[in-house]
């Protein structure tokens, strides 16, 4: 590698010119730094249990609130998905599962998964724990509203939650809420269900807006010294650009559910066309179903990247710490994130190609969601880059990475199909889509929540997790959901649609039947494979081996904290001042494979560092 | 913003002073208080929101079957034997245009440390925010009184009185929201909060005058709102 290296594009530690970036006239040695334009924040540090560790305004205790109830509702959205599974492979083997349950558990599975698991855990998990720790500053900006976001999202899970036991339980109507059906008589949960769901998404974007606003101004005006935003982890990167998705794509949702629970309550006609019902012409009329599903998709297309873009950060960094490579093409790696965050406002009718809409408007869209094609490309070529030729620690972490990166490719190119209107039609509400989203949206993501996990473990509780188990788990998971995801979509290329909730004595059965019973069995396995992180994690956090400063012998500022795990306030007495980038790895000359980007350039002058 | 000054960094002026606020340490906006960039960026989702309301509106009055009502007619006023068109609506949005202005003033006031005038403008702001939420209680009563209801309308497409009553309620607890606020933030100014940096009840974080400027912010966005919601109701 260090034959490549251009010599004039090195650091000299006489030059002033190379740190000041422009400032002329201010820079008197390469170490200098601006100084510090905000004065301190100013902290509410808690006394009592409460304020400590239960109505706490640390981001990192709010980050970890977050993260064991995201992974609560997402346990039960995992036991729901075992008991659809039951039933699709072995079906009427349990009595209580009856056509309305079966929807039931389909609705609550998606909805959960996707909004109360993985854009809680990314966001609000990952998000409030490592933004402020990886940008250096003391906490997030406005810690009691932080506070009070984690808390709205507690109410809404319990809300949620509480539609499990209200009269008609919760809402059946698939996790995409389409009207009218959502709240017709027939539907399950159609009365106190919907209303439910409705409320609790209401209530969960209320508290994300009060988090997001958190994170996006912590990291535009709350950096400490030195840190420029192209000196920033594509961790940040990637959570920063999912925040501000969210921001402008909550609110269509928040509209949407607004004007359900309206049609739902008060029985307005938003979204309710006239409708016969047994003979009878009901009070509604005159209304748009299509344009729920528009709002619903301005939504919910961002809403996989928002899930999608903090991924794409965490892989990047897990990759280049593990590899000991810096990440190849950070720039591209940020405008990518960039722009595949600008491009998912403009994709969203590739959800409706079957609504009926106009061929033209399909086509639009078709090209849009095409063209996004290439900045994911971009960024899979460049963590294959980043592994080449590095120095691969093959650990967990890493299998979790490379399990990712193969995941991926995966979903994306049947994302390539689906894509294409006259592909899509056909396909359209089979099990090729659920094998598409699922790998691409559910699987990845969850790879890389895996292995942040083991990556991070370390720094959150100051011991590493079992490498042996996780090794286990990583196996199983992976193994497991190819077997799951893989003979689905040849059950999509037979025609076996979505959301049935059994196929009786269809034309598909002779084929069909035994991948169901197949999948189902795999599906049992790798959802209990889960159990063996929460069992190493609880067997770990007491007898783990200790991690110290530094385990993984990383750049980035969050492990650079004066004590491990981080305390109120993160760093101490002094901030830290940052003097380059957070891939300063394996640099030719330099004494270690890493060089922190707390070091200052004179420590460093000798070496072959590029100037970031 | 070409008075704030800070140590060790020169601003440029126009397209390369941007880039290098955002190539630059730190912070993107220079001087700019967190709240007040927070106030900005949550003004931009709520954008977002009335958007889609307003866009969902005229999806919905494009395409329902049944004619839409005359506004006019729908909202005009019956003064001294004379039909007056759009009467109340007139004076309501010009109390809120007003209100805009004396939140304005106040924002002036308190960054001049004038603790009196700053108070007086604030009430006198949230005085006309709550002139403005009473006049559309009486618009909706007299719609109501008149049969108007969210899903059933005697002059036309049920969908008018929906949209109506949604995002006019949308916007109304808005402005209530903006209100209470400003009935706090003017006892507070009164109190001298702002001027010894009095801890804030929740928060603990110190009171600064930049806190009147946050919520003029507010105030101006949902006057502006108005704006729209106005022209897409009563002119349309």
């Amino acid at each position: 590698m260090s034959e490549d290296f251009n010599d004039n594009k090195t650091i000299q530690a006489q030059s002033s010119e190379a740190i000041s970036g422009g400032g002329s006239g201010i820079a008197t040695d390469a170490d200098y730094v601006r100084p510090a334009e905000v004065a301190d924040q100013d902290l509410y540090h808690g006394h009592s249990f409460i304020t400590k560790w239960i109505f706490c305004q640390d981001a990192k205790v709010i980050g970890v609130q977050y993260f064991l109830l995201a992974t609560f509702t997402g346990i039960i959205g995992l036991i729901l998905s075992w008991l659809m599974r039951l039933q699709l492979g072995f079906p009427e083997l349990v009595p209580f599962m009856t056509a309305e349950h079966y929807y039931q558990f389909v609705t609550m599975h998606g909805m959960i998964m996707v909004v109360y698991f993985l854009t809680a855990l990314f966001l609000g998990g990952f998000g409030n724990y490592l933004i402020p720790l990886m940008v250096g500053a003391r906490d997030m900006v406005f810690p009691y509203l932080n506070m009070v976001s984690f808390w709205s999202f507690f109410v809404a899970v319990a809300v949620l939650l509480a539609s499990f036991f209200v009269p008609g339980g919760p809402t059946g109507s698939g996790w995409t809420l389409y009207p009218p059906q959502a709240i017709l008589e027939g539907t399950p949960g159609s009365g106190w269900g919907i209303m439910l769901m409705c409320i609790s998404l209401i209530l969960f974007v209320a508290g994300f807006t009060m988090g997001g606003l958190n994170y996006l101004i912590t990291v535009l005006q709350a950096r400490t010294r030195g840190m420029t935003l192209m000196r920033m982890p594509l961790t940040v990167w990637g959570i920063f650009t999912a925040t501000v998705l969210a921001m402008l794509a909550f609110p269509a949702l928040l509209v949407g559910a607004l004007m359900m629970s309206l049609d739902n309550v008060l029985g307005t006609s938003f979204f309710m066309p006239t409708i016969l019902k047994a003979g009878e012409v009901l009070e509604y009329g005159g209304g748009s179903p299509i344009l729920f599903q528009h709002l619903f998709w301005f939504f919910g297309h961002p809403e996989v990247y928002i899930v999608a873009l903090p991924a794409f950060g965490i892989i990047s960094d897990l990759i280049s710490v593990h590899a000991r490579k810096n990440i190849f093409g950070y720039r591209m790696m940020v405008w990518a994130i960039v722009g595949i965050g600008a491009l998912s406002f403009f994709v969203w009718a590739h959800h409706m190609y079957v609504s009926g809409m106009n061929p033209w408007f399909g086509f639009f869209f078709a090209t849009t969601t095409l063209i996004i094609a290439v900045p994911t490309a971009m960024k899979v070529y460049n963590w294959i880059l980043t592994l080449w030729r590095g120095n691969i620690r093959l650990n967990t972490v890493m299998l979790w990475c490379l399990g990712f990166i193969v995941t991926f490719v995966n979903g994306g190119i049947t994302g390539i199909f689906l894509g294409n209107v006259s592909v899509d039609v056909p396909l359209s509400d089979t099990y090729f889509v659920i094998a598409h989203f699922h790998m691409v949206m559910g699987i990845a993501p969850l790879m890389v929540i895996m292995g942040a996990v083991y990556h991070w473990f370390p720094l959150v509780a100051g011991r590493f997790l079992d490498e042996k188990l996780g090794k286990w788990h990583f196996w199983l998971t992976f193994l497991g959901a190819y077997s799951i995801y893989f003979p689905m979509h040849y059950l999509g290329f037979i025609g076996v649609p979505r959301r049935y909730f059994e196929m009786y004595d269809s034309p598909y059965v002779t084929s069909a039947v035994g991948m169901n019973e197949f999948i189902s069995l795999a599906a049992f396995i790798v959802g209990a494979a889960q159990f063996i992180l929460i069992y190493n994690i609880i067997k770990t956090l007491k007898t783990g081996k200790p991690a110290g400063h530094n385990p993984w012998q990383a750049c980035s500022l969050e492990w650079l904290t004066p004590s491990v795990p981080p305390e109120h306030g993160n760093w101490g007495d002094r901030l830290p001042t940052v003097h380059r980038w957070a891939y300063d790895f394996s640099v030719p000359g330099a004494k270690e494979d890493f060089i922190t980007q707390t070091t200052p350039p004179s420590e460093v002058a000798h070496t072959k560092v590029e100037k970031t | 913003m070409s008075d704030i000054k800070i140590e060790g960094y020169e601003f440029k002026p126009g397209f390369k002073g941007m880039a290098k606020d955002t190539s630059s340490d730190q912070t993107m906006f220079k001087g700019v208080h967190w709240g007040k960039a927070m106030m900005w960026i949550f003004l931009l989702s709520d954008t977002f929101i009335f958007s889609c309301f307003l866009i969902s509106y005229m999806k919905g009055r494009g395409s329902t079957i049944i004619d839409w009502p005359n506004p006019s007619e729908v909202f005009g006023l019956h003064v001294f034997g004379v039909d007056v068109p759009l009467l109340l609506i007139a004076i309501m949005t010009f109390v809120l245009i007003t209100s805009s202005g004396t939140m304005a003033l106040a924002v002036k006031y308190g960054y001049e440390r004038n603790k009196k005038m700053c108070g007086w403008l604030i009430l006198a702001t949230a005085i006309g925010g709550l002139t403005f939420v009473g006049m559309q209680a009486f618009e909706w009563g007299k719609l109501i009184h008149e049969g108007v209801r969210p899903w059933e309308n005697p002059f036309g497409a049920p969908q008018f009185g929906s949209f109506f009553f949604m995002i006019t309620g949308f916007h109304g607890t808005h402005v209530s929201i903006g209100v209470i606020f400003l009935f706090i933030y003017a006892y507070k100014t009164f109190a001298g909060h702002y001027d010894e940096g009095k801890r804030g009840w929740f928060t603990t974080m110190k009171g600064d005058y930049v806190e009147i400027e946050i919520l003029g912010l507010y105030w101006h966005f949902v006057d502006l709102v108005w704006v729209f919601i106005f022209a897409f109701f009563y002119l349309w």
